[in-house]
């Protein structure tokens, strides 16, 4: 348990249970009880990494978003740019290109596509809430002028590993490497470096970061652009592992992507928030629709239990600190 | 951002010496300058557009976004956002729906009444859970917005077998409410004004509007003249459920049927209307006149994408560009006044 | 005041707490309150004798689907299987991949979906096959390789040439008509338009022009927006085809609204319970369906015969669907397996509606 070192110098007992990922974790624990003992089909080594292609997407785009939700600011637009870039790469590749130039084509747009966003957010110092809620329409209609009502299929086999590729003959995805090795990237700049270290600075106070001198545009715009080529990137995996693509593709995971963001701990209002976290969420967001799934549950139940779960594990948060806050003023 | 709306009141109501200034003085002139290029442009595009039947029809579309703008705008002057709008409206017109089907004696009036009554507890339920339960706004609606849904579907199945509601289990008196009219004004429109005009008043009258502003622009010191926080963070949200609430059953009333989606989608646009209005993000200012020119510009372009013959994959393209165009033409506009205006003080 | 709110905070949280645990507790027991969804369906525990079927739907919360389950559950409450509705939240094809990777997980003996999107869903059905699921596919242009067997209300042709047929007869083949339909992406509705398109190009429609299609994304207000963009955009239009349920209905209300009632006529795919007022109004005075119980009853019984073996969906073979008779699998064009049509298409007017309405 690496994050128990890192946490604080002074550790306490307490202090240890009120973590968010801890109180995350304990969460993931008690649901996989229950769920181990009320369904025989969920320790199953195959299911549980078939599991993963779900999140994969989600979750990789859910790294660089908690990113930009530290700094305080928002990217609505991610689930459009994935859907762009991947009819982007689906027209290219049928008006003949080759599919791994497609593929590098499809991750420019999506570059693009966060670039242009990052320009217009940093120039007018407009709030990117505004700026990705056009761009947000304005990206899934040209995916709709791209490719109108078509839908393009007949990807060859080698694009197909990208989303669909099992590691040799191991029961475990490629995405999920792909995944695992940006998830650890991520935790190590935000954690240990000084870009991390800026951006929380920027989340914290804008202005007093601008004033000790850290570059605030240039890593607002850098952001952006990483988000849009993560989104680029998750499109690319999500074509590949449904083997088509359509200019409706991914719609509606950026409201999912900020859920897990949120529930992994990172305050909306910037400035607090940990990888760790965000990826227990990821986790933990996926083996609840999937252990759920098992029991098939209604959609709509589902709706309830993912909604209810936000704000409860909150309040149970919020709840603990009151409450071993009350006990120490007594004291 | 607040301070400067203030001094722009100065110069409006104050001694000021030219029309032009006062007028520039508006703060929404950047959004009221770019309505009317994309208002000439249309109609140069489609000759129907400036028809009389076509911009009531814009009236009656925009009508229920602008309801429930009302109090969005006011939950982001709190500096919290509400994106349970979509969903509430959905349940809200659902629950009295399902009341309705059974009860062809209640009126119109009536029934909108249960639906700002379904509306105010949902939207106390937000508010409690932000003032007393600490959870941010943004994740306290992102999770009733799901709830709210699953409660729809749940509803809907255990009383009508997952069967919608639909116009033959409608009473016409309550059918034809959102279109027959009073003075030649259709009642949803006019319900629309009255909340326009009650709530211009609540926001700039009275002291718990003015608390509001307050409270967003500054919440500490706010705290510090003693202003009761908890309260003033809670009525936005109630206010807004209310309001989403009146909006469910409109809704049902105007297309005549509830469907357990309904209102999918709809909290972006409430959003968007509020945003392309010109209230900050960040909280402390917005007016009511902005929110009613940002509907206004949305059910514009809603309407013309569908009478400019364009090709419909192009649809959504135009609506996403005209929104960010919008939102650049009115900064670059509001720089160039406030730039004017600076220049003026200094002689 | 502290300690109030203390205790309201506390009160919220196992308020929350036991509300998101009974939630899972009743997702154990799926035949209790809230997940009464399952009417008909057997309890899990019971499912010793029969096999576990399921049923994949484009979204939950449509009625239409919900009918299709009535026959769904009667035919299996015949046969004794354990029923298993699914559907996600949005008609999304993402969702139903979701649903369809735990249902592989859970082995269930076979499953039947319309697809949103059938090409998207290809790769997922393919390795449902290979694991011994009974896959068969209904009503949406389902691709041939991702499925054992199609189960379709009537062809695609019959479907689409019908539609035609009913309006041309109500403006005398004559006139501007359009077409409104679901998303731009759905493959049966697109399918059928093709059909349109070719029925309209025979020389008795040689007075009837097509001038445009739009879609309504199956959005009420949506559908409802471009019925009226239509009428302002084509002045002398006549006649419009809506081939969903949606969209007929939300352009039936249009044309009350616009007072457009026997100026433009109206025809297409609706649910009897929502046209029940507009037939009766003359916005649309009549349009079709196919019995969407019956739907799911074949749906039922063919996945059942699939998942024992009995057929295996090849043309030729013939199965007794309970009260419905016997069934052939027809041939279709260079494809292996077979498709299994359920009959014509059925037509609503003033004289049956009545009768309808109330079921579905």
């Amino acid at each position: 348990m690496e994050m128990i070192d890192k946490s604080k110098k002074t550790f306490s007992v307490k202090s240890f249970f009120l973590r968010w990922e801890v109180l995350l974790l304990l969460i993931f624990i008690v649901y996989n009880i229950i769920i181990i003992f009320t369904t025989p089909y969920y320790l199953d080594i195959n299911n549980i990494f078939d599991m993963t292609f779900i999140f994969t997407e989600k979750g990789l785009v859910a790294l660089i978003m908690a990113f930009i939700i530290i700094t305080g600011n928002v990217d609505l637009s991610v689930a459009s740019i994935m859907g762009l870039s991947s009819v982007a790469m689906a027209a290219s590749y049928q008006a003949g290109v080759n599919i791994w130039a497609a593929f590098l084509i499809g991750l420019l747009i999506g570059t693009s596509a966060g670039f242009l966003n990052g320009m217009i957010i940093t120039r007018l110092s407009l709030p990117a809430i505004i700026i990705t809620l056009a761009t947000y329409s304005f990206y899934r209609g040209i995916a709709y002028v791209i490719l109108g009502n078509e839908a393009v299929s007949g990807f060859t086999k080698k694009f197909s590993y990208i989303g669909q590729g099992y590691i040799g003959n191991s029961p475990v995805p490629f995405p999920l490497i792909i995944f695992l090795i940006i998830a650890v990237i991520s935790i190590i700049i935000l954690h240990r470096t000084t870009f991390g270290r800026m951006v929380y600075a920027i989340g914290l106070n804008e202005k007093a970061a601008f004033a000790s001198g850290i570059p605030i545009k240039k890593i607002k715009l850098l952001l952006f652009t990483l988000s849009g080529f993560m989104s680029g990137f998750a499109g690319m995996i999500i074509t590949s592992r449904i083997g088509n693509t359509r200019p409706n593709i991914a719609t509606g995971f950026e409201l999912e992507i900020i859920t897990i963001v949120i529930l992994g701990g990172v305050m909306i209002t910037g400035g607090v928030g940990n990888m760790w976290g965000v990826f227990i969420s990821i986790v933990l967001i996926s083996t609840i629709r999937y252990g759920l799934g098992f029991h098939n549950v209604p959609g709509q139940i589902m709706l309830v239990v993912t909604g209810g779960l936000l704000i409860s594990s909150i309040l149970i948060n919020n709840f603990l600190k009151t409450f071993v806050s009350n006990r120490v003023l007594k004291r | 951002m607040a301070k400067k709306d203030n001094n722009f009141k100065k110069t409006d109501t104050g001694n000021s010496s030219s029309l032009m200034l006062k007028f520039a003085g508006f703060r929404e002139m950047g959004i009221f300058v770019f309505l009317i290029i994309l208002v000439i442009v249309i109609s140069i595009r489609s000759p129907v557009f400036l028809t009389f039947e076509n911009i009531y029809d814009i009236g009656l579309d925009t009508a229920i976004l602008a309801i429930i703008a009302v109090g969005e705008m006011m939950v982001i002057i709190t500096r919290g956002i509400d994106i349970s709008v979509g969903t509430g409206l959905g349940l809200s017109g659902m629950v009295v729906a399902l009341i309705l089907a059974e009860n062809w004696w209640i009126p119109p009036w009536l029934a909108i009444l249960m639906g700002i009554a379904v509306g105010a507890i949902l939207g106390s339920f937000n508010g409690l859970l932000i003032v007393k339960g600490k959870i941010p706004p943004i994740i306290a609606t992102l999770g009733t917005m799901s709830v709210f849904r699953g409660i729809t579907f749940i509803i809907n199945f255990q009383v009508a077998g997952g069967q919608w509601v639909s116009a033959h289990n409608l009473s016409d008196s309550f059918k034809a409410f959102a279109r027959s009219t009073f003075l030649k004004i259709p009642n949803l429109i006019l319900i629309a004004i009255i909340i326009y005009i009650i709530f211009y008043y609540f926001l700039n009258h009275t002291v718990t509007g003015r608390q509001i502003y307050a409270v967003g622009s500054s919440p500490e010191s706010a705290k510090v003249i003693g202003i009761n926080i908890d309260k003033i963070t809670f009525l936005p949200y109630l206010f807004t459920g209310m309001l989403f609430g009146m909006g469910g059953v409109l809704w049902v009333s105007r297309y005549t049927a509830a469907q357990t989606d309904s209102g999918t989608g709809f909290e972006f646009t409430v959003i968007t209307a509020v945003v392309v209005g010109g209230v900050a993000i960040a909280g402390g200012s917005g007016s009511i006149f902005g929110i009613l020119l940002g509907s206004i510009i949305i059910g514009v372009i809603n309407n013309a994408v569908h009478l400019i013959r364009v090709s419909p994959f192009w649809k959504l393209a135009i609506y996403g560009f005209i929104i960010l165009l919008a939102v650049i033409v009115d900064k670059a506009i509001s720089r160039r006044i406030n730039k004017a205006l600076l220049e003026r003080r200094k002689i | 005041m502290k300690k109030s709110l203390m205790w309201l905070i506390v009160g919220l949280l196992c308020l929350s707490i036991i509300g998101s645990f009974s939630l899972f507790g009743c997702a154990q027991e799926a035949a209790e309150e809230p997940a009464a969804e399952e009417e008909a369906a057997e309890e899990p525990a019971e499912e010793a004798g029969g096999l576990s079927i399921a049923i994949v739907v484009k979204n939950i919360g449509n009625p239409f689907f919900d009918v299709i389950k009535t026959g769904w559950d009667e035919a299996l409450g015949e046969l004794g299987d354990e029923s298993i509705f699914r559907g996600p939240e949005q008609p999304t094809p993402e969702g139903q991949i979701e649903i369809i990777e735990s249902l592989i997980a859970q082995k269930v003996d076979g499953f039947t979906y319309v697809a949103n999107d059938p090409q998207s869903l290809q790769p997922i059905c393919k390795k449902a096959m290979d694991a011994g699921i009974a896959v068969v596919g209904w009503e949406s242009g389902i691709v041939p390789e991702s499925r054992h067997l199609s189960v379709e209300p009537a062809s695609a042709k019959d479907i689409g040439v019908d539609q035609v047929k009913m309006l041309a007869e109500m403006i005398d083949y004559e006139g501007q008509i359009a077409i409104l339909s679901a998303t731009a992406t759905m493959a049966n509705q697109n399918t059928w338009i093709e059909y349109m398109e070719e029925e309209l190009e025979k020389e008795e429609y040689a007075n009837m022009e097509l001038v445009d299609i739009v879609y309504g994304d199956d959005v009420r207000e949506k559908s409802y927006n471009e019925a009226l963009g239509l009428f302002k955009t084509y002045p002398e239009l006549k006649g419009i085809i809506s081939p969903t349920t949606v969209g007929i209905a939300a352009t039936a209300r249009a044309i009350t609204d616009e007072e457009l009632i026997d100026q433009v006529e109206l025809t297409g795919l609706g649910l009897p319970s929502e046209m029940a007022e507009y037939v009766h109004n003359g916005a649309c005075k009549e349009f079709g369906l196919w019995n969407p119980i019956d739907l799911g009853y074949l749906d039922a019984y063919s996945t059942h015969y699939l998942a024992t073996g009995e057929i295996t969906g090849s043309p030729g073979e013939t199965f007794t669907a309970g009260r419905l008779g016997e069934y052939t699998i027809e041939e279709q064009e260079g494809v292996e397996n077979g498709l299994v049509y359920l009959g014509g298409l059925f037509t609503f007017n003033i004289d049956n509606i009545d009768e309808w309405k109330d079921k579905i």
